[in-house]
Protein backbone atom coordinates (compact mmCIF):
# COMPACT_ATOMS: atom_id res chain seq x y z
CA UNK A 1 0.00 0.00 0.00
CA UNK A 2 1.53 3.29 -1.09
CA UNK A 3 2.18 5.86 1.62
CA UNK A 4 0.60 8.71 -0.36
CA UNK A 5 -2.31 8.68 -2.79
CA UNK A 6 -0.99 9.80 -6.18
CA UNK A 7 -3.86 9.90 -8.70
CA UNK A 8 -2.21 12.55 -10.92
CA UNK A 9 1.09 10.67 -11.08
CA UNK A 10 -0.73 7.39 -11.73
CA UNK A 11 -2.15 8.95 -14.84
CA UNK A 12 1.40 9.49 -16.15
CA UNK A 13 1.88 5.73 -16.15
CA UNK A 14 -1.00 5.15 -18.54
CA UNK A 15 0.83 6.15 -21.75
CA UNK A 16 2.65 3.77 -24.07
CA UNK A 17 6.13 4.63 -22.77
CA UNK A 18 8.02 3.40 -19.73
CA UNK A 19 7.29 5.82 -16.93
CA UNK A 20 9.59 7.23 -14.26
CA UNK A 21 6.59 7.06 -11.93
CA UNK A 22 6.53 3.26 -12.24
CA UNK A 23 10.30 3.22 -11.60
CA UNK A 24 9.86 5.31 -8.45
CA UNK A 25 7.04 3.12 -7.19
CA UNK A 26 9.15 0.04 -7.78
CA UNK A 27 12.04 1.57 -5.83
CA UNK A 28 9.73 2.65 -2.99
CA UNK A 29 8.43 -0.89 -2.71
CA UNK A 30 11.89 -2.44 -2.85
CA UNK A 31 13.08 -0.17 -0.05
CA UNK A 32 10.05 -1.03 2.09
CA UNK A 33 10.65 -4.78 1.62
CA UNK A 34 14.44 -4.47 2.03
CA UNK A 35 15.13 -8.01 0.95
CA UNK A 36 18.90 -7.45 1.04
CA UNK A 37 18.83 -6.16 4.63
CA UNK A 38 20.49 -2.87 3.80
CA UNK A 39 21.10 -0.59 6.77
CA UNK A 40 19.52 2.44 5.11
CA UNK A 41 21.28 5.64 6.15
CA UNK A 42 18.51 7.96 5.01
CA UNK A 43 14.77 7.48 5.66
CA UNK A 44 13.51 4.24 4.18
CA UNK A 45 10.38 5.99 2.85
CA UNK A 46 12.33 8.74 1.04
CA UNK A 47 11.01 7.57 -2.31
CA UNK A 48 7.40 7.37 -1.05
CA UNK A 49 7.72 10.94 0.14
CA UNK A 50 9.28 11.95 -3.16
CA UNK A 51 6.19 10.63 -4.95
CA UNK A 52 4.03 12.45 -2.41
CA UNK A 53 5.70 15.82 -2.85
CA UNK A 54 5.64 15.45 -6.62
CA UNK A 55 1.91 14.74 -6.53
CA UNK A 56 1.42 17.86 -4.40
CA UNK A 57 3.43 19.94 -6.88
CA UNK A 58 1.21 18.72 -9.71
CA UNK A 59 -1.83 19.60 -7.65
CA UNK A 60 -0.60 23.09 -6.78
CA UNK A 61 1.07 23.74 -10.11
CA UNK A 62 4.28 24.88 -8.39
CA UNK A 63 7.40 23.38 -6.92
CA UNK A 64 7.84 22.41 -3.29
CA UNK A 65 11.63 22.35 -3.49
CA UNK A 66 13.74 25.16 -2.14
CA UNK A 67 16.47 26.26 -4.44
CA UNK A 68 20.17 25.69 -3.69
CA UNK A 69 22.17 25.56 -0.50
CA UNK A 70 25.53 25.69 1.23
CA UNK A 71 26.10 21.96 1.46
CA UNK A 72 29.10 20.33 -0.19
CA UNK A 73 32.11 18.20 0.54
CA UNK A 74 35.17 19.75 2.11
CA UNK A 75 37.34 21.72 -0.29
CA UNK A 76 34.94 21.37 -3.22
CA UNK A 77 32.67 24.10 -4.50
CA UNK A 78 30.77 21.84 -6.87
CA UNK A 79 29.35 18.38 -7.32
CA UNK A 80 26.73 18.70 -4.58
CA UNK A 81 23.51 20.65 -4.95
CA UNK A 82 21.52 21.37 -1.82
CA UNK A 83 17.83 20.50 -2.09
CA UNK A 84 15.27 20.97 0.65
CA UNK A 85 11.54 20.35 0.64
CA UNK A 86 9.35 23.23 1.81
CA UNK A 87 6.82 20.77 3.30
CA UNK A 88 9.18 18.86 5.65
CA UNK A 89 6.42 17.89 8.10
CA UNK A 90 4.31 16.19 5.46
CA UNK A 91 7.27 14.64 3.67
CA UNK A 92 10.03 14.10 6.25
CA UNK A 93 11.75 11.51 4.06
CA UNK A 94 12.75 14.22 1.59
CA UNK A 95 13.17 17.17 3.98
CA UNK A 96 16.85 17.15 2.97
CA UNK A 97 17.29 15.64 -0.45
CA UNK A 98 20.59 16.74 -1.96
CA UNK A 99 21.78 15.89 -5.43
CA UNK A 100 25.31 14.61 -6.07
CA UNK A 101 26.94 14.74 -9.48
CA UNK A 102 29.44 11.99 -10.14
CA UNK A 103 31.99 12.43 -12.94
CA UNK A 104 31.09 9.91 -15.65
CA UNK A 105 33.97 7.96 -17.16
CA UNK A 106 35.14 9.10 -20.62
CA UNK A 107 32.88 7.64 -23.29
CA UNK A 108 30.54 6.52 -20.49
CA UNK A 109 32.08 3.06 -20.38
CA UNK A 110 31.47 1.06 -17.22
CA UNK A 111 31.86 -2.48 -16.12
CA UNK A 112 28.70 -3.98 -14.66
CA UNK A 113 30.75 -4.61 -11.53
CA UNK A 114 31.37 -0.89 -11.21
CA UNK A 115 27.72 -0.03 -11.81
CA UNK A 116 26.69 -2.48 -9.10
CA UNK A 117 29.12 -0.88 -6.68
CA UNK A 118 27.70 2.57 -7.44
CA UNK A 119 24.15 1.31 -6.93
CA UNK A 120 25.03 -0.47 -3.68
CA UNK A 121 26.63 2.69 -2.34
CA UNK A 122 23.61 4.74 -3.30
CA UNK A 123 21.08 2.27 -1.90
CA UNK A 124 22.99 2.31 1.37
CA UNK A 125 23.63 6.05 1.73
CA UNK A 126 21.07 7.69 -0.54
CA UNK A 127 17.62 7.29 -2.03
CA UNK A 128 18.65 4.64 -4.55
CA UNK A 129 17.37 6.88 -7.35
CA UNK A 130 19.82 7.78 -10.09
CA UNK A 131 19.63 9.69 -13.32
CA UNK A 132 21.87 8.08 -15.92
CA UNK A 133 22.99 10.55 -17.10
CA UNK A 134 22.33 14.23 -16.49
CA UNK A 135 22.36 16.52 -19.52
CA UNK A 136 26.01 17.44 -18.96
CA UNK A 137 26.83 13.75 -18.78
CA UNK A 138 27.34 13.14 -15.07
CA UNK A 139 25.92 10.21 -13.20
CA UNK A 140 23.34 11.91 -10.99
CA UNK A 141 22.60 10.63 -7.51
CA UNK A 142 19.23 12.04 -6.50
CA UNK A 143 18.55 12.60 -2.83
CA UNK A 144 20.57 12.20 0.31
CA UNK A 145 21.08 13.97 3.62
CA UNK A 146 23.96 16.21 4.67
CA UNK A 147 25.81 13.74 6.95
CA UNK A 148 26.04 11.24 4.09
CA UNK A 149 27.85 13.57 1.69
CA UNK A 150 31.37 13.15 3.05
CA UNK A 151 30.86 9.41 3.50
CA UNK A 152 29.83 8.98 -0.11
CA UNK A 153 32.66 11.21 -1.30
CA UNK A 154 35.19 9.17 0.66
CA UNK A 155 33.89 5.90 -0.71
CA UNK A 156 33.84 7.22 -4.29
CA UNK A 157 37.34 8.64 -4.19
CA UNK A 158 39.05 5.95 -2.12
CA UNK A 159 37.37 2.73 -3.16
CA UNK A 160 35.63 3.36 -6.47
CA UNK A 161 38.39 5.42 -8.07
CA UNK A 162 35.86 8.09 -8.90
CA UNK A 163 35.39 11.82 -8.41
CA UNK A 164 32.54 14.29 -8.22
CA UNK A 165 31.57 16.30 -11.29
CA UNK A 166 31.15 20.03 -11.75
CA UNK A 167 28.24 22.31 -10.84
CA UNK A 168 27.70 25.99 -10.13
CA UNK A 169 30.10 28.50 -11.66
CA UNK A 170 32.66 25.80 -12.33
CA UNK A 171 33.96 24.00 -15.33
CA UNK A 172 31.37 21.28 -15.84
CA UNK A 173 32.31 17.65 -16.24
CA UNK A 174 33.83 17.38 -19.73
CA UNK A 175 32.03 14.87 -21.89
CA UNK A 176 32.77 13.05 -25.14
CA UNK A 177 31.46 10.61 -27.71
CA UNK A 178 32.69 7.01 -27.72
CA UNK A 179 35.21 8.02 -30.39
CA UNK A 180 37.69 5.59 -31.84
CA UNK A 181 36.83 2.91 -29.28
CA UNK A 182 33.90 1.87 -31.47
CA UNK A 183 33.48 4.41 -34.22
CA UNK A 184 35.48 4.42 -37.43
CA UNK A 185 34.64 8.08 -38.08
CA UNK A 186 36.50 9.46 -35.07
CA UNK A 187 39.08 11.99 -36.24
CA UNK A 188 40.81 12.11 -32.85
CA UNK A 189 40.86 10.12 -29.65
CA UNK A 190 37.96 11.78 -27.83
CA UNK A 191 38.35 9.74 -24.66
CA UNK A 192 42.04 10.53 -24.29
CA UNK A 193 41.55 14.29 -24.54
CA UNK A 194 38.38 14.27 -22.40
CA UNK A 195 40.21 12.42 -19.66
CA UNK A 196 43.25 14.67 -20.00
CA UNK A 197 41.23 17.90 -19.76
CA UNK A 198 39.26 16.57 -16.79
CA UNK A 199 42.53 16.08 -14.94
CA UNK A 200 44.27 19.18 -16.29
CA UNK A 201 41.48 21.47 -15.09
CA UNK A 202 40.69 19.78 -11.76
CA UNK A 203 40.75 23.06 -9.91
CA UNK A 204 38.31 24.73 -12.30
CA UNK A 205 36.09 21.62 -12.15
CA UNK A 206 35.87 21.51 -8.36
CA UNK A 207 35.98 25.16 -7.36
CA UNK A 208 34.10 28.12 -8.80
CA UNK A 209 36.34 29.97 -11.22
CA UNK A 210 34.04 31.72 -13.65
CA UNK A 211 31.10 34.12 -14.03
CA UNK A 212 28.87 31.11 -14.77
CA UNK A 213 28.97 27.50 -15.91
CA UNK A 214 31.42 26.43 -18.62
CA UNK A 215 31.21 23.28 -20.71
CA UNK A 216 33.64 21.33 -22.87
CA UNK A 217 32.36 18.59 -25.14
CA UNK A 218 34.35 16.42 -27.53
CA UNK A 219 32.83 14.98 -30.68
CA UNK A 220 35.04 12.77 -32.81
CA UNK A 221 33.42 13.90 -36.06
CA UNK A 222 30.81 16.38 -37.25
CA UNK A 223 27.99 13.93 -36.53
CA UNK A 224 28.21 15.44 -33.06
CA UNK A 225 26.86 12.54 -31.00
CA UNK A 226 27.27 14.54 -27.77
CA UNK A 227 25.75 17.60 -29.49
CA UNK A 228 28.73 19.74 -28.56
CA UNK A 229 27.81 22.27 -31.24
CA UNK A 230 24.52 23.02 -29.47
CA UNK A 231 25.53 22.78 -25.83
CA UNK A 232 29.17 23.46 -25.10
CA UNK A 233 30.88 26.79 -24.49
CA UNK A 234 33.76 25.23 -26.39
CA UNK A 235 32.87 22.42 -28.80
CA UNK A 236 35.70 20.25 -30.05
CA UNK A 237 34.62 18.59 -33.27
CA UNK A 238 36.77 16.18 -35.25
CA UNK A 239 37.50 17.06 -38.86
CA UNK A 240 40.00 16.43 -41.65
CA UNK A 241 42.02 18.64 -43.98
CA UNK A 242 42.56 16.32 -46.93
CA UNK A 243 40.01 14.66 -49.20
CA UNK A 244 37.13 12.33 -48.42
CA UNK A 245 38.36 8.84 -49.30
CA UNK A 246 36.25 7.33 -52.08
CA UNK A 247 35.99 3.66 -52.98
CA UNK A 248 34.39 3.85 -56.44
CA UNK A 249 33.59 0.12 -56.51
CA UNK A 250 31.62 0.46 -53.31
CA UNK A 251 29.81 3.50 -54.77
CA UNK A 252 28.70 1.24 -57.63
CA UNK A 253 27.70 -1.36 -55.03
CA UNK A 254 25.33 1.12 -53.38
CA UNK A 255 23.89 2.15 -56.75
CA UNK A 256 23.30 -1.50 -57.62
CA UNK A 257 21.60 -2.09 -54.27
CA UNK A 258 24.27 -4.48 -53.00
CA UNK A 259 24.63 -2.52 -49.75
CA UNK A 260 21.82 -0.95 -47.75
CA UNK A 261 22.24 2.84 -47.49
CA UNK A 262 22.84 4.30 -43.99
CA UNK A 263 24.07 0.91 -42.82
CA UNK A 264 20.48 -0.34 -42.99
CA UNK A 265 19.27 2.16 -40.38
CA UNK A 266 16.15 2.97 -42.40
CA UNK A 267 15.52 -0.55 -43.67
CA UNK A 268 12.12 -0.85 -41.98
CA UNK A 269 10.43 1.77 -44.19
CA UNK A 270 9.51 1.33 -47.83
CA UNK A 271 11.74 3.95 -49.36
CA UNK A 272 12.13 2.30 -52.74
CA UNK A 273 15.43 1.66 -54.50
CA UNK A 274 18.46 3.76 -53.51
CA UNK A 275 18.87 6.79 -55.75
CA UNK A 276 22.34 8.29 -55.34
CA UNK A 277 21.38 11.57 -56.98
CA UNK A 278 18.23 12.09 -54.98
CA UNK A 279 19.62 10.93 -51.66
CA UNK A 280 23.21 12.16 -51.78
CA UNK A 281 24.55 14.17 -54.70
CA UNK A 282 21.67 16.63 -55.05
CA UNK A 283 21.28 17.28 -51.35
CA UNK A 284 24.92 17.83 -50.51
CA UNK A 285 24.53 21.18 -48.68
CA UNK A 286 27.42 22.79 -50.53
CA UNK A 287 26.59 21.29 -53.91
CA UNK A 288 30.14 20.01 -54.24
CA UNK A 289 29.31 16.48 -55.41
CA UNK A 290 28.66 15.27 -58.92
CA UNK A 291 28.48 12.07 -60.94
CA UNK A 292 30.79 12.20 -63.93
CA UNK A 293 30.75 9.29 -66.38
CA UNK A 294 29.28 7.15 -63.63
CA UNK A 295 32.05 8.15 -61.20
CA UNK A 296 31.40 10.05 -57.99
CA UNK A 297 33.39 13.29 -57.79
CA UNK A 298 33.78 15.56 -54.76
CA UNK A 299 35.14 19.08 -54.94
CA UNK A 300 36.74 18.81 -51.51
CA UNK A 301 37.64 22.46 -51.06
CA UNK A 302 33.92 23.30 -51.03
CA UNK A 303 32.92 20.44 -48.70
CA UNK A 304 31.92 21.58 -45.19
CA UNK A 305 32.38 18.09 -43.68
CA UNK A 306 28.67 17.78 -42.92
CA UNK A 307 29.02 13.95 -42.93
CA UNK A 308 25.81 13.34 -44.88
CA UNK A 309 27.33 11.46 -47.81
CA UNK A 310 29.57 9.46 -45.48
CA UNK A 311 26.62 8.52 -43.27
CA UNK A 312 24.62 7.30 -46.25
CA UNK A 313 27.43 5.32 -47.91
CA UNK A 314 29.87 4.35 -45.14
CA UNK A 315 31.44 1.57 -47.19
CA UNK A 316 32.19 3.88 -50.10
CA UNK A 317 33.14 7.15 -48.38
CA UNK A 318 35.37 7.79 -45.41
CA UNK A 319 36.79 10.90 -43.75
CA UNK A 320 40.30 11.86 -44.85
CA UNK A 321 43.43 10.85 -42.98
CA UNK A 322 44.92 14.25 -42.15
CA UNK A 323 42.73 14.69 -39.09
CA UNK A 324 42.41 17.13 -36.21
CA UNK A 325 39.59 19.14 -34.72
CA UNK A 326 37.66 22.36 -35.11
CA UNK A 327 36.92 24.54 -32.09
CA UNK A 328 33.56 26.26 -31.95
CA UNK A 329 32.57 28.63 -29.17
CA UNK A 330 29.51 30.00 -27.46
CA UNK A 331 26.78 27.35 -27.70
CA UNK A 332 24.26 27.28 -24.86
CA UNK A 333 20.73 26.37 -23.86
CA UNK A 334 18.20 29.21 -23.57
CA UNK A 335 18.41 30.11 -19.86
CA UNK A 336 19.04 33.86 -20.02
CA UNK A 337 19.22 34.85 -23.67
CA UNK A 338 17.93 32.52 -26.38
CA UNK A 339 19.56 29.23 -27.30
CA UNK A 340 22.70 29.60 -29.40
CA UNK A 341 24.74 27.29 -31.59
CA UNK A 342 28.53 27.41 -31.54
CA UNK A 343 30.44 29.75 -33.88
CA UNK A 344 33.56 28.50 -35.61
CA UNK A 345 36.69 29.97 -34.03
CA UNK A 346 39.50 27.60 -35.03
CA UNK A 347 38.79 25.66 -38.25
CA UNK A 348 41.59 23.16 -37.73
CA UNK A 349 44.00 22.43 -34.94
CA UNK A 350 46.20 19.40 -34.42
CA UNK A 351 45.29 17.04 -31.61
CA UNK A 352 48.61 16.16 -30.09
CA UNK A 353 48.72 14.31 -26.77
CA UNK A 354 52.52 14.25 -26.94
CA UNK A 355 52.74 17.95 -26.19
CA UNK A 356 49.74 17.88 -23.83
CA UNK A 357 47.41 19.37 -26.43
CA UNK A 358 49.39 22.61 -26.22
CA UNK A 359 47.73 24.32 -29.20
CA UNK A 360 44.26 23.64 -27.81
CA UNK A 361 45.00 24.66 -24.23
CA UNK A 362 46.41 27.96 -25.45
CA UNK A 363 43.05 28.90 -26.99
CA UNK A 364 41.09 27.71 -23.95
CA UNK A 365 43.12 29.82 -21.55
CA UNK A 366 42.95 32.94 -23.70
CA UNK A 367 39.16 32.60 -23.84
CA UNK A 368 38.94 32.11 -20.07
CA UNK A 369 41.09 35.15 -19.34
CA UNK A 370 38.80 37.31 -21.46
CA UNK A 371 35.57 35.90 -20.04
CA UNK A 372 36.75 36.03 -16.40
CA UNK A 373 37.73 39.65 -16.87
CA UNK A 374 34.78 40.88 -18.94
CA UNK A 375 31.92 38.43 -18.42
CA UNK A 376 29.02 39.67 -16.30
CA UNK A 377 27.60 37.53 -13.53
CA UNK A 378 25.65 34.64 -15.04
CA UNK A 379 26.77 35.55 -18.55
CA UNK A 380 27.81 32.61 -20.71
CA UNK A 381 30.71 32.91 -23.12
CA UNK A 382 28.27 32.97 -26.04
CA UNK A 383 26.48 35.97 -24.59
CA UNK A 384 29.76 37.81 -24.04
CA UNK A 385 30.66 37.16 -27.69
CA UNK A 386 27.34 38.67 -28.69
CA UNK A 387 27.72 41.65 -26.38
CA UNK A 388 31.32 42.58 -27.16
CA UNK A 389 31.56 41.12 -30.64
CA UNK A 390 33.28 38.23 -32.35
CA UNK A 391 36.05 40.54 -33.40
CA UNK A 392 36.82 41.44 -29.79
CA UNK A 393 37.18 37.73 -29.08
CA UNK A 394 39.60 37.41 -31.98
CA UNK A 395 41.66 40.25 -30.52
CA UNK A 396 41.68 38.67 -27.08
CA UNK A 397 42.67 35.23 -28.36
CA UNK A 398 45.15 36.53 -30.92
CA UNK A 399 43.43 34.57 -33.68
CA UNK A 400 43.53 36.19 -37.11
CA UNK A 401 40.21 36.81 -38.90
CA UNK A 402 39.65 34.35 -41.73
CA UNK A 403 36.90 33.63 -44.25
CA UNK A 404 35.58 30.70 -42.18
CA UNK A 405 34.56 33.18 -39.46
CA UNK A 406 32.08 34.82 -41.79
CA UNK A 407 28.70 33.12 -41.76
CA UNK A 408 27.36 34.86 -44.85
CA UNK A 409 29.17 37.47 -46.90
CA UNK A 410 27.90 41.01 -46.41
CA UNK A 411 25.25 40.33 -43.77
CA UNK A 412 27.43 39.73 -40.71
CA UNK A 413 31.01 40.34 -41.70
CA UNK A 414 32.14 40.23 -38.02
CA UNK A 415 35.43 41.75 -39.11
CA UNK A 416 35.91 45.49 -39.34
CA UNK A 417 39.03 47.42 -40.22
CA UNK A 418 40.66 49.22 -37.36
CA UNK A 419 41.97 52.72 -37.96
CA UNK A 420 45.63 51.77 -37.65
CA UNK A 421 45.20 49.06 -40.27
CA UNK A 422 44.04 51.55 -42.91
CA UNK A 423 46.76 53.56 -44.70
CA UNK A 424 46.16 57.18 -43.76
CA UNK A 425 43.63 56.29 -41.05
CA UNK A 426 39.91 57.11 -41.20
CA UNK A 427 40.57 60.82 -41.76
CA UNK A 428 42.58 60.51 -44.97
CA UNK A 429 42.07 63.44 -47.30
CA UNK A 430 39.42 62.30 -49.75
CA UNK A 431 40.08 65.12 -52.24
CA UNK A 432 43.70 64.21 -52.35
CA UNK A 433 42.75 60.53 -52.82
CA UNK A 434 40.31 61.34 -55.63
CA UNK A 435 43.03 63.23 -57.54
CA UNK A 436 44.69 59.88 -58.16
CA UNK A 437 41.68 57.55 -58.10
CA UNK A 438 38.62 58.48 -60.14
CA UNK A 439 35.25 57.23 -59.00
CA UNK B 1 50.30 39.97 -4.45
CA UNK B 2 50.33 40.29 -0.69
CA UNK B 3 48.00 37.40 0.07
CA UNK B 4 47.53 38.28 3.74
CA UNK B 5 46.51 41.83 2.87
CA UNK B 6 44.14 40.56 0.18
CA UNK B 7 42.48 38.18 2.65
CA UNK B 8 42.13 40.99 5.15
CA UNK B 9 40.57 43.32 2.57
CA UNK B 10 38.06 40.63 1.60
CA UNK B 11 37.06 39.94 5.19
CA UNK B 12 36.67 43.62 6.08
CA UNK B 13 34.65 44.36 2.95
CA UNK B 14 32.33 41.41 3.53
CA UNK B 15 31.83 42.29 7.19
CA UNK B 16 31.04 45.88 6.28
CA UNK B 17 28.41 44.77 3.78
CA UNK B 18 27.05 41.95 5.89
CA UNK B 19 24.00 43.87 7.06
CA UNK B 20 22.62 44.29 3.58
CA UNK B 21 24.12 41.35 1.76
CA UNK B 22 25.50 37.96 2.71
CA UNK B 23 26.21 36.26 -0.62
CA UNK B 24 28.46 37.55 -3.38
CA UNK B 25 29.41 36.59 -6.90
CA UNK B 26 33.03 35.76 -7.59
CA UNK B 27 33.16 38.90 -9.70
CA UNK B 28 32.40 41.06 -6.66
CA UNK B 29 35.67 39.81 -5.16
CA UNK B 30 37.61 40.92 -8.25
CA UNK B 31 36.45 44.46 -7.52
CA UNK B 32 37.76 44.25 -3.96
CA UNK B 33 41.27 43.47 -5.26
CA UNK B 34 41.23 45.47 -8.49
CA UNK B 35 44.96 45.29 -9.23
CA UNK B 36 45.07 41.52 -9.45
CA UNK B 37 44.13 39.17 -12.28
CA UNK B 38 40.75 37.46 -11.73
CA UNK B 39 42.48 34.09 -11.70
CA UNK B 40 44.71 35.11 -8.78
CA UNK B 41 41.77 36.51 -6.79
CA UNK B 42 39.77 33.35 -7.47
CA UNK B 43 42.58 31.30 -5.97
CA UNK B 44 42.67 33.46 -2.83
CA UNK B 45 38.89 33.19 -2.41
CA UNK B 46 38.85 29.42 -2.89
CA UNK B 47 41.67 29.04 -0.37
CA UNK B 48 39.67 31.12 2.11
CA UNK B 49 36.79 28.67 1.73
CA UNK B 50 39.14 25.80 2.48
CA UNK B 51 40.36 27.67 5.53
CA UNK B 52 36.70 27.95 6.58
CA UNK B 53 36.60 31.74 6.56
CA UNK B 54 34.17 31.81 3.63
CA UNK B 55 31.60 29.37 2.32
CA UNK B 56 29.99 28.56 -1.00
CA UNK B 57 26.29 28.72 -1.69
CA UNK B 58 25.23 26.97 -4.86
CA UNK B 59 21.93 26.98 -6.69
CA UNK B 60 23.22 24.16 -8.85
CA UNK B 61 23.78 26.49 -11.76
CA UNK B 62 25.50 29.46 -10.10
CA UNK B 63 27.81 29.74 -7.11
CA UNK B 64 27.76 32.55 -4.59
CA UNK B 65 30.27 33.08 -1.81
CA UNK B 66 29.89 34.64 1.63
CA UNK B 67 31.30 34.71 5.15
CA UNK B 68 30.98 31.31 6.77
CA UNK B 69 27.81 31.02 8.83
CA UNK B 70 26.46 34.40 7.76
CA UNK B 71 23.02 35.07 6.40
CA UNK B 72 19.92 33.14 7.25
CA UNK B 73 20.74 30.35 4.81
CA UNK B 74 22.63 28.06 7.17
CA UNK B 75 20.06 28.39 9.88
CA UNK B 76 17.07 27.97 7.62
CA UNK B 77 18.54 24.74 6.32
CA UNK B 78 19.45 23.44 9.80
CA UNK B 79 23.02 23.30 8.53
CA UNK B 80 24.65 25.56 11.16
S1 LIG C 1 30.52 11.99 -33.02
FE1 LIG C 1 31.31 10.98 -34.86
S2 LIG C 1 33.13 9.89 -34.10
FE2 LIG C 1 31.87 10.35 -32.31
S3 LIG C 1 30.58 8.53 -32.04
FE3 LIG C 1 29.43 10.04 -33.24
S4 LIG C 1 29.77 9.43 -35.35
FE4 LIG C 1 31.39 8.46 -34.14
S1 LIG D 1 30.39 15.77 -46.32
FE1 LIG D 1 28.56 16.97 -46.76
S2 LIG D 1 29.35 18.81 -47.76
FE2 LIG D 1 30.98 17.28 -47.88
S3 LIG D 1 30.65 16.22 -49.82
FE3 LIG D 1 29.56 15.04 -48.28
S4 LIG D 1 27.46 15.82 -48.33
FE4 LIG D 1 28.76 17.34 -49.37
Amino acid sequence: MAKHETPLLDQLESGPWPSFVSDLKQEAEARAKNERNIEYQIPVDAVDDLLGVLELSFKHGRTHWKHGGIVGVFGYGGGVIGRYCDQPDNFPGVAHFHTMRVNHPAGKYYTTEYLKQLCDLWDFRGSGITNMHGSTGDIIFLGTTTPQLEEIFYELTHNLNQDLGGSGSNLRTPSDCIGSSRCEWACFDTQAICHFMTKEFQDELHRPAFPYKFKFKFDGCPNCCVASIARADISFIGTWRDDIRIDQDAVQGYIAGDYPPNGGAHADGNWGAFDINKEVVNICPTGCMSMQDGKLEIDNKECTRCMHCINVMPRALRPGTDTGLSMLVGAKAPILDGAQMGSLLVPFVEVNPDNDYEAIIEVIEALWDWWMEEGKNRERLGELIKRQGFQKMLDMTGIKPMPQHVQEPRTNPYIFWKEDEVPGGFNADITEFRKHHLR
Amino acid sequence: MDIEAARETILTTLKKKSKSKSKFYLKDFYKMIPDEKPRAVKNVVNKMVQDELLEYWSSGSTTLIGLKGMGKQAHAEDED
